[in-house]
């Protein structure tokens, strides 16, 4: 593979990632897809899940991401998720110690609370990252 | 004429209201950095959140959603006022009220209902003075630690796009704190909903390629939407807090210097004073020993 394609990753927080790579594969809300150079203008929207980013044949990074959108144009794909954390670094006990945190959160909180609905998506977010650091 | 004593007490409280305006400068400072760090970092999301915005709302063209295209009136606006939790900060959160003051009366003069949400205690306590009836809705940013604003950012945006949807106000106009650089903060008021597209915003080069969209265009949007305007919230929310930090830094240096100079005028008038008081005591020796 020859050519490499622009791949950039930003969070609200921070920009994840910036970089040449040579493949993406991302989860859209209408299935997993993959990002090669060169890819004709696509964009969507994702769902929670890991976006796996190759070289070669060899997955380099996994990212969990949490909803968001990909945008493919002749410049590269950019994928702008909520909430994002790197999977290489991030530690399974800790992962557990932050959900215990937002469960303790969400019963404290009341049920007309606006806050109750993102936090139970933060639950699954980082449910979805422990799921996905077990394997 | 104050006494030795009186004026000894004045100077010593005078230089520990200084300690305290220095020390509160340093916070100021080193709290500023973080804060601008934190702007800085959101900002790629924001600029990309625009530019894909502008890009599906003009192959959209004039319709879309409601949240783009707006309700078709403007009867009610929805005010929301955007200032700091604490004061100290110079004139920070007086000058986004007075904006915020000014688009109200405009509003009203023009024969519109006018509902004013708050984020930030002090923008609360100067509106509820006079505007107390127009309030609806108050968000509290006191427990949030660090610049950690994604959740807040997040409610308030939901609860805005909910309180649209079900008819409660028109238009909403996000009243905050620019922040330009560390010595202006411009007072900005900006439409959130409907949510207008960024004007400027680069036009992406195809190369004569046709977008695919997945699920279609409308639904991008309808997605994309309320997150953008949770976008425009969060990035004012850290503009603001950048803002607050860089104004009370400000502040807190004049009352620092303003401090010194008063206790430099009062360590000449205890000096004064005490000199007069050793020339008229030697007098009174003198001239009791000429007397005798």
């Amino acid at each position: 593979m020859a050519d490499k394609l622009h791949f950039s990753l930003v969070s609200p927080s921070r920009e994840l990632f910036s970089g040449e790579v040579d493949h993406v594969i991302a989860p859209g809300t209408e299935g997993e897809f993959g990002v090669l150079a060169h890819h004709a203008p696509f964009m969507t929207t994702l769902k929670n899940g890991i976006v796996r980013v190759l070289e070669g044949d060899t997955v380099k990074m996994r990212i969990y991401v949490r909803g968001g959108f990909a945008d493919v144009t002749p410049a590269g794909l950019t994928i702008l998720a909520e909430e994002a954390r790197n999977l290489t670094d991030a530690k399974a006990e800790d992962v557990d110690a932050e959900i215990e945190a937002a469960r303790l959160k969400l019963l404290a909180l009341d049920a007309a609370d606006t806050k109750q609905f993102a936090l139970q998506e933060q639950i699954a977010y980082l449910e979805g990252i422990r799921a996905a650091l077990a394997n | 004429m104050p006494s030795l004593k009186d004026l000894k007490n004045r100077i010593s409280s005078v230089k520990s209201t200084q300690k305290i305006t220095k020390a509160m400068q340093l916070v100021a400072a080193a709290k500023l950095k973080r804060a601008q760090d934190a702007a800085t970092a959101a900002r790629p999301y924001a600029e990309r959140m625009a530019a894909v915005l502008a890009n599906l709302a003009a192959s959209a063209g004039g319709g879309g959603p409601k949240l783009l295209a707006g309700t078709g009136k403007s009867d009610v606006h929805l005010v929301v006022v955007m200032t700091a939790e604490r004061g100290l900060a110079g004139g920070f959160n007086s000058y986004v009220v007075k904006l915020a003051r000014q688009k109200i009366t405009a509003l009203q003069a023009e024969g519109k209902t006018v509902k004013v949400l708050t984020i930030g205690k002090k923008g609360r306590e100067q509106l509820a003075r006079d505007l107390g009836s127009l309030l609806i809705g108050h968000v509290n940013l006191s427990d949030i630690k660090g610049n950690d604003f994604a959740e807040s950012a997040m409610s308030v945006g939901l609860m805005l796009t909910k309180s649209y949807e079900a008819g409660e106000f028109d238009v909403a106009t996000l009243i905050y704190s620019q922040f330009k650089n560390v010595i202006s903060q411009v007072p900005t008021a900006q439409q959130l909903i409907p949510a207008k597209a960024p004007e400027g915003a680069p036009k992406i080069d195809l190369g004569g390629a046709i977008y695919t969209y997945e699920p279609d265009e409308a639904a991008l949007l309808e997605a994309l939407l309320p997150r953008y305007i949770n976008t425009q919230i969060l990035s004012a929310l850290l503009e603001s807090s950048a803002g607050e930090q860089a104004s009370r830094m400000t502040a807190m240096d004049n009352a620092t210097r303003n401090a010194k100079d008063l206790i430099k005028a009062l360590n000449l008038k205890y000096n004064r004073a005490r000199q007069a008081q050793i020339t008229k005591e030697l007098i009174e020796i003198i001239s009791g020993a000429e007397a005798l």
